[in-house]
C-alpha cells in the first residue's frame, strides 16, 4: 500500500525550496522501491516551518520541518514514511499548539486537502453550503448570510448580507459576481494561502452568491504578483464547471496597481480601462460592472460563506465579540518569529497574537512598533498592543484591521522613514484622480524629508497636509495614507527630530 | 513585422471578451516580453478605442513594460514587511550588484511572502525567501552565468 506524503506547493513553501524537497523524496521512494503517493498541498500557515512534510499514518498526519532536500535521506533512514523519531519531526499536525489554539473556519481545509482536487475538496465536507443554497429562495440565502454577521473582510468591513439585499432587490436583466482577489496590502497572504491551498471553497462562495443575488456570472480578478495563485485557480476552475452548473467564473489577471484593490477601480480595470477610482454613488451593488448590479467582495468574505450555509448562521455569530462576528484570519508578518496566518475569533489582544502565536521578534529585539491594516493602517506602540482585535476597538483608537494583517517591527525602526514611506507608496500608487492624493503623497514625502533634516517646525504643515488628504480624497489611498504617518508622528514623535 | 503578426492573432482571439483590454495586453506581454509600441495603434484599431485610452492603460499599470525587457527579471520587494527585515538594504545591494547587468531589477509592492521576507521574485514565477545579500549575489551569479 502506497503512503501518502505531503509536500507544499505553496508559494511560500516554494520561495523556501519545497520543489526540490519534493524531487528527492520522489528520489529517494524510488531508490528504496518504496511506492508513494505524493500530494503537493497547501500551507499549513505556519510559514516558520515550511517547507513542513507531512506523512499519513493511521496515527493521523505527522509533521517534518523545516525540511531541507538534504535531510530527505535522513528522514527515510529514520522511517519518517510511517512517523518514526527525527530531528524535524514536530508530531501529529493537528495536536501542534500553534493551530491547535485557533479556530478555522475559512481557512480549516487550507493544507489539508490537495487543492487540485475536486473529489478531495467534497470528501472534506466541501460542497454542503452549495447543495443547501440551491434547494433555498435567494431571499433565504441572504437572511443566512446577514444573520451570520458576517462582515467585509477586504478591509472596509460592510455587512455582506446588506450588500447582497441590495443586489437582489435591485433589478436588471444581468448581474455580476467579483471577487476581489487584488491582496496588495504588504503582510496580508491570506487570500493567497486560501487561492492556492483550498480553491474550490472560493469558487463554491461565489457561486453561492450567484445564487444569492440572482447573478450567473463571475469574475475573479487576481492580482499578477500572484502567478501561483493564479495557476491554482484555473486548474481548479477546470475541474469545477460541471459541479458549478450554470454559474460561469471566469479568472482576471491584474497588472500590479495597488489602488485596484480599491472595488471601483477594480470594476474599472476588468472593464479594460485604467484603474480610476469612481465616484459613488452609485454603489456597486446597484450599477457595478458594466453598469450593471454587482455583489463584490473578499477572498475571505466568499470563502466564508459555504460554512455560514452548510452549519448554519448562528454557529458563526456565536464566534467574536461586539458586533465583530465570527473569525478572522490573521497573518503575522514582518519581524516575528513565528509568522503565518491565525485564524481566531475576534476579541483576542494584539499582545497575544504577537506573543502567544508570534514569540515576539524574529531578530531578538523587542518589538517596537506593529502596523495593522496593510500600507493604510495605523502603526501601534507597545502600549496599545492590548486593545482587542475587533473593528469597533480598533476604530476608537484610530486604527483599523483592516484585512488582518499585522507586521511587527524590532526597535531598530525609525518612524519617520516608515512615515516617508507611507507617503512614498502614496505618490507611486496614486491613481491620480483626487488632487490631495495624488500632489499631496508627494509634497508629504518633502516635508517628511525636511523635517528629518532638522526643519521641526514642518510638523504643523504636516498635519495640515495630512488633513487636507483625509477630507479631499475620493477613496481609502488618499484619505487613509495620513493614518500611518500621523500615527508614526503621534505615538513616535522622537523619531521626526 | 513578426511583433505585429502576433499582437493581431492575440487581438483577434480574445476581442469579444467583455473588458479584453487587459487580458490582450497580457497575452501580448506574455509572448513578447513587452508590448511593442507600434502595436497601440492596432490594438486601439481593432477594439474601436483611441490610441491614446491603450497607451493611457498601459503607462498606468506598472506590470506593463513598452521595452524589452533583461534576460531575467528579478524584482525586490520594497513592501513594509520585507523592510522590517532588511528589505531595503537588499534592495540597495541589489542596485548596486545589478548595475549594468542585463538583468532587469524592478521594485515589488509585496509579493505576499510577508512572514518570510525579505522576498524575490525571477520571471515571474521563480520565488526566493529570506534573502540576504550574500545568497542574492549566488542567485544572479547563476542567472548571469546561464546563457
Amino acid at each position: 500500500m502506497s503512503v501518502t506524503v505531503y509536500v507544499p506547493g505553496d508559494a511560500a513553501a516554494l520561495a523556501l525550496g519545497a520543489d526540490s524537497v519534493a524531487a528527492a523524496i520522489t528520489a529517494e521512494a524510488a531508490k528504496r522501491g518504496i511506492d508513494i503517493r505524493l500530494v503537493r498541498n497547501g500551507s499549513r500557515g505556519m510559514l516558520w516551518l515550511e517547507p513542513l512534510v507531512e506523512v499519513a499514518t493511521p496515527r493521523g498526519r505527522i509533521a517534518y520541518g523545516p525540511v531541507a532536500a538534504s535531510d530527505v535521506r535522513s528522514l527515510f533512514a529514520a522511517g519518517c514514511l510511517s512517523g518514526g523519531a527525527h530531528p524535524l519531526h514536530l508530531g501529529a499536525t493537528d495536536e501542534m499548539p500553534w493551530l491547535k489554539r485557533q479556530q478555522r473556519l475559512a481557512c480549516r481545509r487550507i493544507g489539508v486537502v490537495d487543492p487540485r482536487s475536486l473529489d478531495d475538496y467534497l470528501a472534506h465536507g466541501g460542497g454542503a453550503g452549495l447543495s443547501l443554497a440551491r434547494g433555498m429562495t435567494p431571499a433565504g440565502i441572504v437572511r443566512q448570510v446577514t444573520d451570520s454577521g458576517l462582515r467585509g473582510r477586504g478591509g472596509a468591513a460592510f455587512p455582506t448580507g446588506v450588500k447582497w439585499r441590495t443586489v437582489l432587490d435591485t433589478p436588471a436583466p444581468l448581474k455580476y459576481i467579483v471577487c476581489n482577489a487584488d491582496e496588495g496590502d504588504s503582510g496580508t497572504f491570506s487570500d493567497r494561502l486560501l487561492m492556492e491551498g483550498d480553491p474550490f471553497q472560493l469558487l463554491e462562495g461565489m457561486a453561492i452568491a450567484g445564487l444569492a443575488v440572482g447573478a450567473t456570472m463571475g469574475y475573479l480578478y487576481v492580482r499578477s504578483e500572484y502567478p501561483h495563485a493564479n495557476a491554482a485557480l484555473n486548474a481548479a476552475l477546470d475541474g469545477a464547471r460541471d459541479w458549478l452548473g450554470d454559474f460561469k467564473i471566469e479568472v482576471r489577471k491584474g497588472a500590479g496597481s495597488y489602488v485596484c484593490g480599491e472595488e471601483t477601480a477594480l470594476l474599472e480595470s476588468l472593464e479594460g480601462r485604467r484603474g480610476i477610482v469612481r465616484a459613488k454613488p452609485p454603489l456597486p451593488a446597484i450599477s457595478g460592472l458594466f453598469g450593471q448590479p454587482t455583489a463584490i467582495n473578499n477572498v475571505i468574505t466568499f470563502g466564508s460563506v459555504p460554512d455560514i450555509l452548510a452549519r448554519g448562521a448562528s454557529h458563526y455569530h456565536e464566534l467574536g465579540c461586539g458586533r465583530s462576528r465570527g473569525t478572522l484570519p490573521f497573518q503575522l508578518a514582518g519581524n516575528i518569529k513565528y509568522g503565518g496566518l491565525v485564524e481566531v475569533p475576534f476579541g483576542l489582544t494584539l499582545r497575544e497574537l504577537l506573543y502567544d502565536f508570534g514569540g515576539g521578534s524574529r531578530s531578538g529585539r523587542p518589538l517596537r512598533a506593529v502596523q495593522v491594516g496593510g500600507p493604510l493602517g495605523a502603526y501601534l506602540p507597545e502600549s496599545q498592543f492590548d486593545t482587542p482585535l475587533d473593528y469597533e476597538a480598533f476604530a476608537a483608537i484610530g486604527a483599523g484591521l483592516g484585512h488582518g494583517g499585522i507586521v511587527a517591527f524590532d526597535d531598530s525602526v525609525d518612524m519617520a522613514k516608515q512615515a516617508r514611506y507611507a507617503m512614498k507608496f502614496c505618490a507611486i500608487e496614486s491613481c491620480g484622480k483626487c488632487t490631495p492624493c495624488r500632489i499631496g503623497s508627494t509634497r508629504g514625502v518633502e516635508v517628511i524629508d525636511r523635517i528629518r533634516a532638522g526643519h521641526g517646525g514642518q510638523i504643523e504643515l504636516l498635519e495640515d497636509l495630512c488633513e487636507t488628504m483625509v477630507l479631499g480624497s475620493a477613496c481609502a489611498m488618499g484619505s487613509m495614507t495620513p493614518i500611518p504617518v500621523m500615527s508614526a508622528l503621534r505615538h513616535f514623535a522622537g523619531d521626526f527630530r | 513585422m513578426e511583433n505585429l503578426g502576433t499582437v493581431l492573432r492575440i487581438v483577434a482571439a480574445k476581442q469579444t471578451l467583455p473588458g479584453a483590454l487587459l487580458p490582450i495586453l497580457h497575452e501580448i506581454q506574455d509572448e513578447l516580453g513587452y508590448i511593442p509600441p507600434e502595436s497601440v495603434p492596432l490594438i486601439a484599431k481593432e477594439l474601436n478605442l483611441s490610441r491614446a485610452e491603450v497607451h493611457g492603460v498601459i503607462t498606468y499599470y506598472h506590470h506593463f513594460r513598452q521595452t524589452p525587457p533583461g534576460r531575467h527579471v528579478v524584482r525586490v520587494c520594497c513592501a513594509e514587511a520585507c523592510q522590517a527585515v532588511g528589505g531595503e538594504a537588499l534592495a540597495e545591494h541589489a542596485r548596486a550588484r545589478l548595475e549594468g547587468s542585463d538583468l532587469t531589477l524592478e521594485p515589488a509592492y509585496c509579493l505576499g511572502l510577508c512572514a518570510i521576507g525579505p522576498a524575490l521574485q525571477i520571471d515571474e514565477t521563480r520565488l526566493h525567501a529570506r534573502v540576504t545579500p550574500e545568497n542574492f549575489d549566488a542567485l544572479m551569479d547563476a542567472l548571469e552565468a546561464d546563457q
